[in-house]
């Protein structure tokens, strides 16, 4: 069954007929042509499909297209504007990938990260559960990124990429 | 041509399609925008491991609306002579589960799943033997091993050394079944144009697929088409021509459609290949001052029915160490499974993994320190070839590695240290992994104010190789590297071979370098000029043994009350010939030694003993190591240039960062708790094989 939905991807208003089955990744990928969200378990289990929507980071293979109807998506090509985004200019500078394919899910979701420190938002690692303020650690970053796996194993890259970017929004020593 | 003084190779220069890669503008294989609304394929996969399809009922899945057309082997077109493993419908037969027995084309992927849900098939199924055992009476001796390798090689009286050794030492270590997990899952994008196959495909260099679908669809290399440009990861498992590349050229040619076929996680464990699972005894004799009198190191891994797939496990053994007295052996256990794979390092990553464990216990046998116990037997010579090496740093990478850890004054006592709940130890590996190139060919056009164009069928599955060959070809060129204009992954650019055996830049840096040759001292003239370019293995295959060399150092910490085990910090040092560019060679060791760390502590697919089939396939129970089982990684190299072996006096590194990496976890495993796990993955169930220890 065929609905009609509206998506705001990337700051375009764009307009579709997905199946009520069609996840919000390929309903980008496969009807939209928008493919820097990437697919590589359509289970949740990798995170190469992580987008934010409506601000949030989410494994987009587990979201169901009719349900996203109305809402904002941002792949990490999204999160540049006229300039790349920070995060784009680490990546590269640590060298934190190698295919790149896993690398806009974990750009991201490392943007979400830095979002969700700056609100308080704890995480396993995090000692001071009631702290009002976060500091972005290594042992944070490793935590909060480990939802997307990187088979390459850039991790030991991607940290201080993060880090980098974290220093300058205030949320890391 | 402008002369320039800054080399870029040897530079830290960043990755040239980083920019594009970081915010997933680069198109990998299934993203290629090619107008026409493309028709989506879903598999439907054997449930048994054994026997024949006996009925197939397609109509329930033909009447879903939007279903194109079923291929099954009573319909599918007829392929010209392919490799039994990728005969793919072409006969009733079943020989793993998860072999294709059926194809659904339909206008949306979702369209597809579902019908290929609704293909009902029927078996004359017999019992899956899955079961690989030491004691089996069926093993047996391949005529040869994969990459030309003897099966098996002896020197002296190996069984007389080991029984007058005054020290020695016999274990039995056992590796997992293991898969490469790309995270891109493999894909293939195929479209008929007349008489002309175009694919927009994964793999792991276009030029490795040519000959077999060219013989499949019985047409010639000019009727083949086969694009690449950006690859997300691979790692053996996209070397080959695997079935579902064939099942999009059948798909697109009965339909006339452009048809996008994209493996799921699941599909991929048996569609694609693995790393055969090894049992492998290691015998070693030593003097008492640690001199080694005999090895001996005796291999049994597995094969499938539809492929004799002899990995070279022990072959680095016959290279590693001097000893007077030496054998190894392979025997195949040939099983109803998928056909295996090279997977990173195929060979050396399991074989060093228990030839550097049993090292270690050596070590320990003797009351020696296992890097003293290293540098006690380096041979001067191949050990068994009897030919010089082109260069050998081994010391050189344990001395330094020692220095960077911190190794001096290490307590060689296993289970004395604690931190809390936590064991605490640490252990040493060595690694090699061979050198050599491959027939490879470039091509570049000069036009005057223009960039050179540099065209290559090369391929970067993550390698750095889109990079490295741009800093290469402007170094020959005597330009800066804004003046190259690279091309490569396409089947139509000069031939050059696959990404595979660490052999990139030993086969492709030397061929552009050749063709830049041709343009030295030459005046281009108005219209332009184009120049080729080959180069291929000369005589220092046989001259000489050439091979990189490392050695892993790692801490681990083990919890005592769950068995959790963590690795705080790794150094990796190594000797690879000329390194290119010192960031992505740095990522290609990180990459490798993370690996190496998930393979000690994480990675295993479990074959169901009864049915035959993975049952952990995919990412949530098919562990690979995720970021934060990642903690400090210390990664350098020695000064080496391998002159005699090619032109750069590079060698390879994309695979020996994981060879021996797992060891020495292992190792550090053993010298934190006192208990030997010689069967990986280290997990933590295998801490409750014995007693808490209180």
């Amino acid at each position: 069954m065929d609905r009609d939905i509206t998506l705001e991807v990337d700051g375009a208003r764009r307009s579709l007929a997905v199946d009520t089955r069609t996840s919000l990744l390929d309903a980008l990928r496969e009807r939209l042509g928008t493919t820097s969200a990437k697919k590589g378990c359509d289970h949740g289990q990798c995170g190469a499909c992580t987008v934010l929507l409506d601000g949030r980071r989410v494994n987009s293979c587990l979201v169901l297209a009719v349900t996203a109807d109305g809402a904002q998506v941002t792949t990490s090509d999204g999160l540049a504007g006229e300039q790349p985004h920070r995060l784009h200019e680490t990546f590269v500078d640590h060298d934190a990938y190698q295919c790149g394919y896993c690398t806009p899910g974990q750009v991201v979701s490392a943007a979400a990260v830095l979002d969700e420190v700056a609100r308080g938002w704890p995480s396993a690692v995090t000692e001071d559960l009631v702290a009002e303020r976060t500091d972005l650690t290594d042992a944070e970053i490793r935590e909060r990124m480990s939802g997307n796996l990187c088979r390459c194993a850039a991790y030991a890259n991607i940290v201080p990429a993060v880090a980098e970017v974290a220093v300058e929004q205030g949320v890391r020593a | 041509m402008t002369a320039t003084t800054e080399r870029a190779v040897g530079s830290d220069v960043r990755r040239i399609d980083g920019p594009d890669k970081v915010r997933g503008r680069a198109p990998y294989a299934y993203e290629h925008e090619l107008g026409a609304q493309p028709a989506f394929l879903a598999v439907v996969q054997s449930t048994v491991a054994r026997g024949r399809v006996t009925a197939i009922d397609a109509s329930a899945a033909e009447a879903v609306p939007g279903v194109v057309a079923v291929l099954t082997h009573q319909n599918a077109p007829r392929l010209g002579d392919v490799a039994e493993e990728i005969a793919v419908l072409q006969s009733d037969r079943v020989q793993y589960v998860g072999e294709p027995v059926a194809l659904v084309v339909a206008e949306t992927s979702e369209v597809a799943r579902d019908a290929a849900g609704r293909v009902l098939v029927d078996y004359d199924a017999q019992p899956a033997d899955v079961r690989l055992a030491a004691d089996r009476d069926d093993l047996y001796a391949p005529e040869q091993l994969m990459a030309g390798f003897a099966t098996d090689s002896v020197i002296g009286d190996v069984d007389a050394a080991l029984a007058a050794a005054p020290v020695s030492v016999d274990v039995t270590y056992e590796t997992p079944n293991q898969h490469n997990n790309p995270i891109e899952m493999h894909a293939t994008v195929a479209r008929w144009d007349g008489d002309v196959l175009r694919m927009w495909d994964a793999n792991q260099g276009p030029h490795n697929l040519v000959p077999v679908i060219t013989e499949a669809f019985g047409i010639t290399e000019d009727q083949l088409h086969i694009v690449s440009p950006y690859v997300g990861g691979a790692f053996g498992s996209k070397a080959y021509t695997h079935a579902h590349q064939l099942l999009a050229g059948m798909a697109a040619k009965v339909t006339g459609r452009t048809v996008k076929i994209e493996l799921t996680r699941q599909q991929m464990f048996s569609l694609v290949g693995h790393r055969t699972p090894t049992i492998q005894r290691l015998r070693l004799g030593a003097q008492p001052d640690g001199t080694l009198t005999a090895i001996s190191h005796e291999v049994v891994e597995h094969t499938s029915q539809n492929a004799e797939f002899a990995e070279q496990t022990a072959t680095a053994t016959r290279l590693m160490y001097a000893a007077p007295a030496r054998r190894t052996t392979h025997r195949l256990a040939k099983l109803d499974v998928p056909a295996p794979t090279i997977m990173r390092a195929p060979g050396e990553t399991p074989g060093m993994y228990a030839l550097e464990s049993a090292m270690d216990e050596l070590a320990v046998a003797l009351g020696i320190d296992p890097v003293e116990l290293r540098l006690r037997n380096e041979p001067e010579r191949d050990p068994e070839r009897d030919v010089p090496w082109s260069t050998r740093n081994l010391v050189a990478c344990l001395r330094q590695g020692a220095e960077r850890f911190g190794w001096a004054g290490r307590d060689p006592r296993p289970g004395v240290r604690e931190d809390g709940r936590w064991l605490v130890g640490t252990g040493v590996a060595a690694a090699t992994y061979p050198t050599r190139r491959r027939p490879s060919q470039a091509r570049i056009e000069a036009v005057p104010g223009k960039p050179f164009v540099v065209s290559i069928d090369a391929s970067d599955i993550g390698t750095g190789a889109w990079t490295t060959l741009t800093q290469i070809a402007a170094d020959a060129l005597r330009v800066p590297m804004e003046q190259v204009s690279l091309r490569i992954g396409d089947s139509r650019l000069p031939k050059a071979s696959g990404a595979g055996g660490s052999t990139g830049i030993t086969s492709w840096g030397p061929a552009i370098i050749a063709a830049a040759e041709q343009l030295r001292d030459r005046d281009v003239p108005p219209g332009g000029l184009t120049v080729t370019g080959s180069s291929g293995p000369g005589d220092e295959a046989e001259t000489y043994s050439s091979h990189a060399f490392g050695a892993h150092f790692a801490e681990v910490r083990v919890d005592r009350d769950s068995g959790e085990v963590r690795v705080p910090r790794m150094t990796g040092v190594f000797a690879v010939g000329r390194v290119i560019n010192t960031t992505t060679a740095r990522s290609q060791f990180l990459g490798g030694m993370t690996m190496g760390l998930s393979m000690a502590l994480h990675e295993e697919s479990v074959l169901d003993q009864g049915r035959g089939h993975y049952a952990n396939h995919d990412l949530a129970e098919y562990h690979v190591a995720a970021n934060a089982d990642v903690a400090e990684m210390d990664i350098s190299w020695v000064d080496e240039v391998d002159d005699e072996h090619n032109p750069l006096g590079a060698k390879g590194i994309g695979e020996i960062g994981i060879v021996g990496a797992a060891a020495a976890i292992g190792n550090a495993y053993w010298h934190a708790t006192g208990r030997r796990v010689r069967d990986l993955p280290i997990t933590p169930d295998k801490w409750f094989r014995q007693a808490p220890a209180r």
